[in-house]
């Protein structure tokens, strides 16, 4: 038979009439017959859910606030505190002067038993670590291998020095290093400060080469913060690791050090602050933490609250849907409730 | 063999009803000439067809043919075409045999066709102009753009550009494909040859796209004509041709061209003379011309004297014409505008949103720049060495500063940076999934059993994909009536012979020997045995010379030609009846099955065999059908050298005719029969007979030979003569037709019915015929008041028009109101129909009287419109989709329909017997009209419900995330960092959270298809909007902001005193949402089959897996973020605590609306399962419950 025996010469040429006589097999898939489950809110179902989530958070909700309790945390402001007297109306110069005198000795007191290991915090606020030109400015390529040395693309304005010789690490982020240090004593005696492992083990292997060392570092105009020892690799320059984990907020904490040993009640700790980094410029505070952890992390009693809050309100609106369908009961799936039933209107 | 088909046209001009209560009438005779045909004026380019021309019946016969052998074919532009002649600048000149000088001095088109949108060369700029037609397109487009400028690099450039890539790529790849295909079917259609006169003086094989205008071609039986021609000589002595125009309009019965006398006797080579016609335009039924034949009178062409590329030529061994239309100036290819593109009205909405959104996005935006200037200014002195940002540049010889340009500039690029961050807000990764869902339910609705239709092995089409959801929301539905309601199929059932009915019997096939070769009518009918012995009962009795005779009757009393089929037996031949109405077609096989079988018709006579015997008889005159006298007759020499007059039409005409005072009985028992019959919508005709004595026939024949030979006022004259012959008729019978319904059709059309849906029937039927399929499909009733207008003029139509205003006003008043609806009972009103004729439309239409008919329209029930025009019935659809919001569907299978398919909403062909030209011009196609039920009902319903959800889903999911993201920035300085990392707000929508919300608008059902077609009432939820509209948009907004806060805020309290890095946040973040917009999915799945499952939780189990892949990549700042995060009790609290008090409110929201305040659909679920767990059955397989019979 002729193939354009009965087709359209003219109209639609694409269009040939191809017409599918197959017929449609069966199957269940096609005829969207699938065994499928109904999920339905009948009452029972909506009172044991509500009860349920509140059965459950309640309790974790407790957890949460008794481990959070069981924190103990030592936070003292120092950034004020360790200006002198007459230096407080122009604390910048201060801080940006070599002349001054930077260390500063202050006592805290343990409030209640603190067993180790103590985590030793800084905590910047008004400190910007996640501004999109701050986060932008490093060079992962350059700090894992010496090879890429040169790779410093997003590392401006501290890519290189003036005379063009690349910096490493480079970057706003390694160049703004914190360089407060803080030591501990007890009775005149010193505490040991373990530095050790303060950074993540995947970001010591595999991000911080050890090959890689500090090269023109700080050397340009403008002195950002630390200094690194130009003959460690940067693998082991932990506390440029742990900087270089830029901040989810404005305000954060970072690790400084622990405390292995346990401290007492009541026992009288001698701080040794050395206070080199300007927050001043930027009324930034300065904070050092000392925090013992629990399972929650440190002290936070927001999310036992929180949980409690939810739990209970679950709890309430389980007795509120109880109360809700003894007044108002329906029954399912009663046909006279449809609309063309209540309302012969409607239908014509 | 295709034209030989046994495929009827419906009897659109001839068809016999009966208005119940007043037994009826008609004669089917008159083939070509009523409004439907002529008035078929598309925007002719002359403008100067236009319906009210062609509203009165005109009948005058035009000369240059043969005596009364065939019916006339006359036109209205013919004519026109006598009284006034087309001036030489606005008419086309042809040369016969001479394309040089025809194509001087200007070239006309050449034969060759174009179908396809694009060469090599357009393609791409072509494609793309079209894709960004799309104005979402445009807009990512410009992002991208953005996105390049370093300054504002958010994004890597490749990330960026990927999207958008990937969209338009597939598309264009989809369009290269389909225009491929046009291509070949371009390339095979123009090489076909044809036989085109050389220099010669022979016929030789040409390229169909190189013949000109002017060129004389020669076409044989069953090929293809490769362009309009006129017919200048056929293989038939008296110059007739059949064609089949099946592929123009979708009719597939012969229809007979002729050649002018003067032409005709030429031999091929000879012609000559000049052809004046319009320019090239549309109306395929309409062509005016003129022919000066050297040595002869200007003879006038009308439509009968051209045949049209795309038809074929059938029963004519060959036939010469000349070319006057060639290639894209054809009329059918005139005709083939494409399909226009539609929009669904859920996307139109939806671009309403997508306003709202955008606005949200700006404002966002606007927030974050000026929050970022204020910054910026109050941190002017400090920028120089902020250590987080800088600006002092100590790198290069002198003090510079880096990348700043000022607070001005910098507030700009935030602005713009934030657009491209927040930029997900206006979702592209929905402008995908639409596409994928659409395909994938036009795949399930493709696959649906219950659509498919055995009889013709036709499965349904989605040729449209994109307007799937529409089928969810039709309020008013458009139905032709022959072929879409109706099978197309007339039957012959009953006849009442001498007073007596006989409508028992049953189907043999009745075959018949002629010279060795049996022939066998193609169809069979029952016959009645006691009938069939009356015949047989000796011709000596009064009672079987009547029955022999009514056979007799319905033998000669026609138009119809006898066609000899071969079949695989050598010695066996079908006859197939052709001719141009159905009616008598069925008439004729109908004899043939009681032993009167036609044979062969020429000019002069035709020969039936009868009873066993080949007789030949003398078809002396022929009476054709007219609207006055509603009757046609023949004159027939019989064998017995006696003269007969057979007449058959309407009873009402037929009864005055008959002798009166003799068979009193009969008449009477007649009449009987005929209410019965049309009582059960049986089309009904009346036969008579009566011999007509020498001197009567003496007398008749010179009237009727002078009559024709009349120049003036001839149509008058044997109209005249007509009904001097045609009286003191003897009464043989009435006959009794089906025209069927097709199965289902009341059953289908009452479900519509409940579901809210209008049915309209447009039809160019009779009225009566209308009426009575109105009646037999159960869309009248009795209990209707019928409205019917019928007029003549402007002011009449005015008039009835007010009337039916007051009338319904009145209707309105008097019925029950509020009472009513408080006991419950009871309809509330009279329920209207509105009958409206062809005509009356003309003047409405045409004139301001539109709003009046759309006030009447609106408030009836039911709208049946008669004797409509094709574009009439675009007119109507018009009334109703410019003046309401209401979806609109049409749903037809001819030619006649396309326009009206093309203007509704939603078009639907039936692909059935008939063309191809409305399933082509159709959104979607399927075999039945019943189909509409489980197409609207179930998978409109399904469609519509889930593309909502899926709309608003994909707005809350990427809000979600955008607001997450907003949050953020308020805490970096409005520095537009972002927590989570690039990588993963990419793949947030495209692998994330895409499949789940997919895999849900494709398969998700609220109900199952057994309670869908049980209550149709359940539709009516996408007519009001139920599942997508502005109020479920501000509250999915709302949930959306509430779910942004939940995530972001409560990590951002438990974590403010903590040393968390911004990547790990961020991570959990990203956890958080991709988890959170996935359980929410999950609460508002209804049905969990195990591809939900796997694709919900495989999608959380991805993006774990893509986040750790990610935080596995040194490169990436967040490198083992997420494992340090996951091994913290924080996080796992963090997380839980989101997940429930994110979801809080939704879920209670949900429980509350589906308790207190439940919708239908609602309550039907629960009846569902409810009544599943009573009856303990395995839920899901409910097969098609529509009821078949």
């Amino acid at each position: 038979m002729n193939p354009r025996g009965d087709s359209t010469s003219g109209s639609d040429g694409a269009a040939e009439p191809r017409r599918k006589s197959k017929k449609p097999r069966y199957s269940r898939f096609t005829q969207q017959e699938l065994p499928a489950c109904k999920p339905l809110l009948t009452p029972a179902i909506v009172v044991t859910t509500f009860a349920f989530i509140g059965i459950i958070f309640i309790p974790i909700g407790l957890l949460s606030l008794s481990a959070s309790g069981q924190v103990v945390e030592i936070v003292y402001q120092y950034d004020t505190d360790c200006i002198p007297e007459q230096m407080q109306n122009d604390k910048v110069a201060f801080i940006q002067s070599s002349m001054t005198n930077k260390t500063c000795t202050r006592t805290l007191t343990v409030p209640k038993n603190m067993e180790g290991p103590v985590h030793i915090y800084y905590e910047l606020d008004n400190f910007y670590q996640n501004h999109r030109r701050y986060v932008k400015s490093r060079s992962d390529k350059q700090l894992r291998s010496k090879a890429s040395e040169t790779e410093t693309t997003n590392c401006a304005p501290e890519a290189t020095t003036s005379d063009g010789s690349v910096i490493v690490p480079c970057g706003l982020i390694a160049w703004s290093l914190f360089n407060d240090t803080y030591s501990f004593a007890v009775n005149s005696k010193i505490i040991e400060v373990n530095k050790k492992n303060i950074a993540w083990q995947s970001d010591k292997e595999h991000k911080f080469g050890s090959d890689v060392y500090p090269k023109n570092f700080q050397m340009g105009g403008l002195i950002g913060g630390a200094k690194l020892n130009a003959s460690i690799p940067l693998s082991e320059q932990e506390d440029l690791i742990v900087w270089m984990r830029t901040a989810a907020l404005p305000r954060f904490r970072k690790l400084y050090g622990r405390i292995e040993t346990d401290l007492a009640t009541n026992e009288q700790i001698t701080v040794t602050i050395q206070n080199n980094y300007n927050t001043y410029s930027f009324e930034g505070k300065k904070n050092l933490v000392l925090s013992t952890t629990s399972w929650i992390g440190g002290k936070n009693d927001f999310l036992g609250t929180a949980y409690l809050t939810v739990g209970s309100l679950c709890l309430f609106l389980s007795m509120g849907f109880i109360i809700l369908y003894l007044l108002k009961p329906r029954t399912l799936g009663d046909p006279s409730y449809l609309s063309w039933n209540r309302n012969p209107d409607g239908h014509y | 063999m295709a034209g030989n088909m046994p495929v009827f046209h419906p009897p659109n001009d001839l068809a016999a009803p009966a208005e119940p209560g007043s037994p009826v009438m008609v004669a089917p005779l008159l083939p070509k000439s009523s409004p439907r045909r002529r008035s078929l004026s598309w925007r002719s380019r002359e403008g100067r067809t236009s319906w009210e021309a062609f509203s009165v019946e005109n009948l005058e016969l035009s000369g240059s043919r043969p005596v009364a052998s065939y019916p006339s074919k006359r036109s209205d532009s013919e004519k026109l075409g006598s009284q006034r002649e087309i001036s030489d600048d606005e008419a086309r000149l042809v040369y016969i045999n001479d394309p040089e000088r025809t194509n001087q001095p200007l070239r006309f088109a050449d034969n060759s066709i174009r179908t396809a949108k694009y060469s090599v060369l357009t393609f791409l700029p072509r494609n793309l102009f079209e894709q960004f037609h799309r104005v979402a397109y445009v807009y990512f487009l410009v992002l991208v753009g953005l996105n390049q400028i370093p300054q504002l690099g958010v994004f890597t450039p490749a990330a960026s550009v990927l999207p958008l890539a990937f969209v338009l790529g597939v598309t264009a790849v989809k369009d290269a494909y389909e225009d491929w295909r046009r291509h070949l079917s371009d390339r095979t259609e123009n090489s076909r040859t044809a036989q085109v006169l050389a220099a010669g003086g022979e016929f030789r094989p040409k390229r169909w796209k190189d013949i000109l205008v002017g060129e004389v071609v020669k076409v044989a039986a069953d090929e293809t004509l490769p362009c309009d021609m006129v017919l200048l000589a056929t293989s038939d002595p008296t110059g007739v041709a059949y064609v089949q125009t099946i592929n123009l309009d979708g009719e597939s019965n012969l229809k007979s061209r002729y050649a002018k006398q003067e032409t005709q006797s030429t031999s091929p080579e000879a012609m000559s003379g000049l052809i004046r016609c319009e320019k090239p335009n549309r109306n395929i039924y309409g062509f005016l011309g003129g022919v000066d034949v050297p040595g002869s009178k200007r003879v006038s062409l009308g439509p009968a004297n051209i045949i049209l590329r795309g038809c074929e030529l059938k029963n004519t061994s060959w036939v010469v014409g000349v070319a006057v239309y060639t290639g894209q100036e054809t009329k059918v290819m005139l005709n083939s505008s494409g399909t226009p593109s539609k929009r669904s009205r859920l996307e139109a909405h939806m671009n309403r949103e997508v306003i709202l959104l955008a606005v949200a996005l700006i404002t966002l935006c606007s927030i974050v720049t000026i929050l970022a200037g204020v910054w910026l200014t109050n941190h002017r002195d400090e920028l120089d060495d902020l250590p987080y940002y800088r600006k002092e540049d100590f790198s290069g010889a002198e003090a510079d500063t880096y990348d700043y340009h000022g607070v001005g500039l910098e507030t700009l690029f935030s602005f713009l940076k934030s657009v491209i961050i927040f930029q997900v807000m206006i979702p592209i990764a929905l402008y995908i999934s639409m596409e994928l869902v659409r395909l994938g339910q036009a795949f399930l609705m493709i696959q649906d059993k219950n659509m498919f239709d055995e009889g013709s092995k036709t499965s349904f089409q989605c040729r449209a994909l994109n307007i799937n959801e529409d089928l969810g929301q039709i309020k008013y539905v458009f139905s032709d009536k022959t072929g879409t309601l109706t099978e197309n199929k007339m039957e012959f059932l009953c006849a009442s012979v001498g007073g007596v009915d006989y409508s028992g019997g049953e189907e043999e096939a009745h075959s018949i020997s002629v010279a060795g070769e049996t022939l066998r009518p193609k169809m069979t009918v029952k016959t009645d045995p006691e009938l069939m012995n009356v015949m047989m009962g000796g011709k000596g009795t009064e009672k079987a010379k009547q029955a022999r005779d009514f056979f007799l009757a319905l033998a000669t009393c026609n138009t119809i030609v006898p066609i000899l089929v071969d079949t695989t037996d050598p010695s066996l031949k079908l006859i197939d009846y052709q001719g141009e109405s159905p009616d008598e077609q069925a008439l004729v096989y109908a004899a043939a099955a009681y032993g009167f079988t036609l044979v062969e018709r020429t000019s002069g006579h035709i020969v039936i065999h009868v009873l066993g015997e080949s007789q030949r008889y003398d078809v002396l005159g022929l009476h054709e059908f007219d609207s006055d006298r509603k009757r046609m007759s023949v004159v027939i020499g019989c064998p017995d050298k006696t003269v007969k007059l057979f007449v058959k039409g309407a009873d009402n005409s037929m009864f005055g005719v008959i002798q009166k005072g003799r068979d009193l009985d009969v008449i009477r028992a007649t009449q009987t029969n005929l209410l019965a019959y049309s009582s059960l919508g049986l089309r009904t005709l009346v036969v008579g007979m009566r011999e007509l004595s020498k001197s009567e026939f003496k007398e008749w024949q010179s009237a009727f030979e002078s009559a024709n030979a009349a120049l003036i006022g001839r149509g008058k004259l044997l109209r005249a003569l007509a009904s001097d012959v045609e009286r003191n008729l003897h009464i043989l019978g009435a006959s009794g037709i089906e025209d069927k319904l097709q199965l289902g059709v009341p059953e289908a059309i009452e479900s519509m019915r409940q579901a809210g849906i209008k049915v309209w029937v447009l039809t160019g039927d009779k009225q009566e015929t209308a009426v009575s399929i109105g009646f037999s499909c159960k869309l009248l009733t009795n209990d209707m008041t019928r409205i019917v207008i019928n007029s003549n003029s402007r002011e009449s139509c005015k008039k009835s028009l007010q009337d039916a205003v007051s009338m319904s006003s009145k209707l309105a008043a008097v019925s029950p109101g509020p009472e009513n609806i408080l006991t419950g009972t009871g309809s509330s009103r009279v329920p209207l129909a509105l009958i409206i004729d062809g005509t009356s439309l003309v003047h409405i239409l045409e004139k301001e009287l539109e709003d009046e008919l759309f006030k009447v329209a609106t408030v009836c029930d039911v709208v049946l419109c008669c004797r409509v025009a094709p574009l009439q019935k675009a007119g109507i659809v018009a009334l109703i989709k410019n003046r309401t919001d209401d979806m609109t569907l049409a749903i037809g299978d001819g030619a006649n329909d396309v326009s009206m398919i093309q203007m509704a909403d939603v078009g639907i062909g039936i692909s059935g017997q008939e063309g191809r030209q409305a399933v082509m011009a159709s959104d979607f196609a399927m075999g039945q009209f019943r189909f509409l039920v489980p197409l609207l009902l179930v998978h409109g319903h399904w469609n519509y419900q889930r593309m909502a959800y899926m709309i608003l889903y994909n707005f809350y999911r990427n809000a979600v995330l955008v607001f997450i993201l907003f949050w953020y920035v308020l805490y970096t300085a409005y520095s537009l960092t972002t927590a989570i990392s690039d990588w993963n707000t990419q793949l947030y929508s495209i692998i994330y959270t895409a499949l789940p919300t997919i895999v849900v608008g494709i398969l998700d059902k609220d109900l199952s298809r057994k309670t869908l077609l049980k209550y149709p009432q359940l539709y009516k939820a996408g007519q009001r909007d139920e599942r997508y509209n502005l109020r479920l948009f501000i509250l999915t907004m709302m949930d959306s902001i509430w779910q942004s806060v939940a995530i972001f805020y409560i990590p951002y309290i438990a974590y403010r005193h903590s040393d968390v890095d911004g990547s790990g946040l961020g991570d959990l973040w990203m956890l958080a949402v991709v988890l959170l917009v996935n359980l929410h999915l999950a609460m508002d799945v209804f049905r969990w089959n195990w591809i939900t499952h796997a694709s919900i939780w495989g999608c959380i189990i991805a993006t774990v897996i893509c986040v750790i892949i990610l935080d596995s990549i040194w490169m990436l700042p967040g490198y083992w973020a997420v494992f340090n995060m996951m091994g913290t009790g924080l996080f796992w609290v963090c997380l839980l605590g989101i997940i429930v008090s994110a979801l809080v409110p939704h879920f209670t929201t949900k429980v509350l609306t589906e308790y207190f305040t439940p919708s239908d659909v609602q309550i039907a679920r629960e009846l569902e399962k409810i009544q599943n767990l009573s009856t303990a059955t395995t839920s899901e397989i409910l097969m098609n419950t529509f009821s078949q019979s």
